[in-house]
């Protein structure tokens, strides 16, 4: 049928695996909003789920790096680091095979991008379906944006790449849900792990707001690992999102720099 | 290219839970997978997160390795900031684009607990 909802979120392993250590009432608040876009993307009849994700060496490795990769999985298993250090069990996700190929397919048209049969998701999607689909009940098509080994894709390419995920949804019958998932500025894993620049966020969270192309592919990588550090790489996923939901604009439900999370903790989605 | 293997290293542990049971018998008979520098090699089987760091593999895979070695959060960030002081700025990899792992963030800025 049509492309039915487009939204992003955050991703950090500190969202659930430092939850207790949070100020409670900024956390809970951000856990309400994802519960809000959990049920905001059943109420849209979503059939499958399309997780634009910035994977962080859990399955792709600089002897073979994709600039971009689509999973076509029959299923996927997840969380890919210690359950017990994350604080999600470790499952089978489904995945839509079938959906996958046809997407894939016509992405191609126009990007050329890897697809993989065999996923292990880690926290960068884990941590959004712990929240979007708890129940493990929505099949997921995983994406990839390599955000994490340079060279990165242009964000020339990943706008390209958004359009051509939505010329993909609206050419199958099935209604699709996409939830890009990433930064804004942080510094994972890094000395100045919970380190955020708040400005430079809400900045970046203006254009996307407005969904301006021009505004958004103005960014360099350079700029952006000395403002919003190498996490920053990943506004490729919210860049990508925005090029799929071409033509609307997104409402911010939440922004909060949480610290402890490591990054600027951000519920959005654009009203198609 | 060194680097490289020693990113690959953590990359297939973080990976494979039965190298993982392997490597904390045996990191010797893993690590002869591979090639790697005495220091980079040391620096692993210590482990000496702070130079593994400064050596540049990226945290998003150093910091499955420290909980592996069941390092606490705020013990793997310490270790990277004394490695920082004891050996230097990052020498390779994407933390060396600029600032060379030296952009400390304040105290006041990461702790919100």
């Amino acid at each position: 049928m049509s492309l039915v909802y487009a939204g992003v979120c955050s991703h950090a392993p500190g969202i659930t695996a430092r939850a207790q250590r949070a100020d409670p009432v900024i956390r809970d608040d951000f856990y309400r909003h994802l519960e809000k876009m959990r049920t905001d993307i059943v109420n849209s009849g979503a059939e499958a789920l399309v997780v634009i994700a910035a994977e962080h060496f859990a399955n792709f490795f600089m002897n073979n790096m994709p600039a971009y990769c689509i999973g076509m999985g029959d299923e996927y298993e997840g969380p890919i680091e210690d359950p017990e250090w994350l604080k999600i069990p470790r499952t089978k996700i489904p995945g839509a095979p079938d959906l996958s190929k046809r997407l894939i397919t016509e992405v191609m048209q126009t990007v050329d991008t890897a697809f993989a049969q065999e996923w292990k998701f880690d926290h960068g999607i884990s941590v959004p379906l712990h929240f979007l689909t708890p129940n493990y009940d929505m099949p997921i098509i995983p994406v990839n944006i390599n955000c994490q080994g340079p060279p990165l894709t242009p964000l020339h390419r990943v706008w390209a790449f958004g359009e051509a995920l939505r010329r993909a949804c609206d050419s199958v019958a099935e209604k699709i849900a996409i939830v890009g998932t990433g930064g804004i500025s942080h510094w994972p894993a890094t000395p100045d792990s919970g380190k955020i620049n708040e400005q430079w966020d809400r900045d970046f969270l203006e254009k996307f707001k407005r969904n301006d192309k021009q505004a958004l592919l103005s960014y360099d990588d350079m700029s952006t690992y000395s403002e919003g550090g190498q996490g920053g790489f990943e506004i490729r996923t919210y860049i990508a999102t925005a090029a799929a939901a071409t033509g609307a604009t997104a409402n911010i439900h939440f922004y909060a720099p949480i610290p402890i999370f490591a990054v600027g903790c951000t519920c959005a989605h654009f009203e198609l | 290219m060194s680097l490289y293997y020693l990113q690959k290293v953590l990359y297939d542990l973080n990976r494979n839970p039965q190298l993982q049971v392997t490597y904390m018998e045996s990191a010797d008979l893993v690590l002869s997978q591979y090639s790697l520098t005495e220091q980079e090699r040391t620096a692993l089987i210590e482990p000496d997160i702070g130079l593994l760091y400064v050596l540049g593999v990226n945290g998003q895979i150093l910091m499955h390795f420290a909980a592996l070695h069941k390092i606490e959060w705020d013990d793997y960030l310490q270790a990277m900031r004394e490695g920082i002081d004891k050996y230097g700025p990052v020498r390779d990899g994407v933390y060396a684009m600029t600032g060379a792992g030296k952009n400390f963030t304040k105290n006041s800025e990461v702790h919100s607990d």
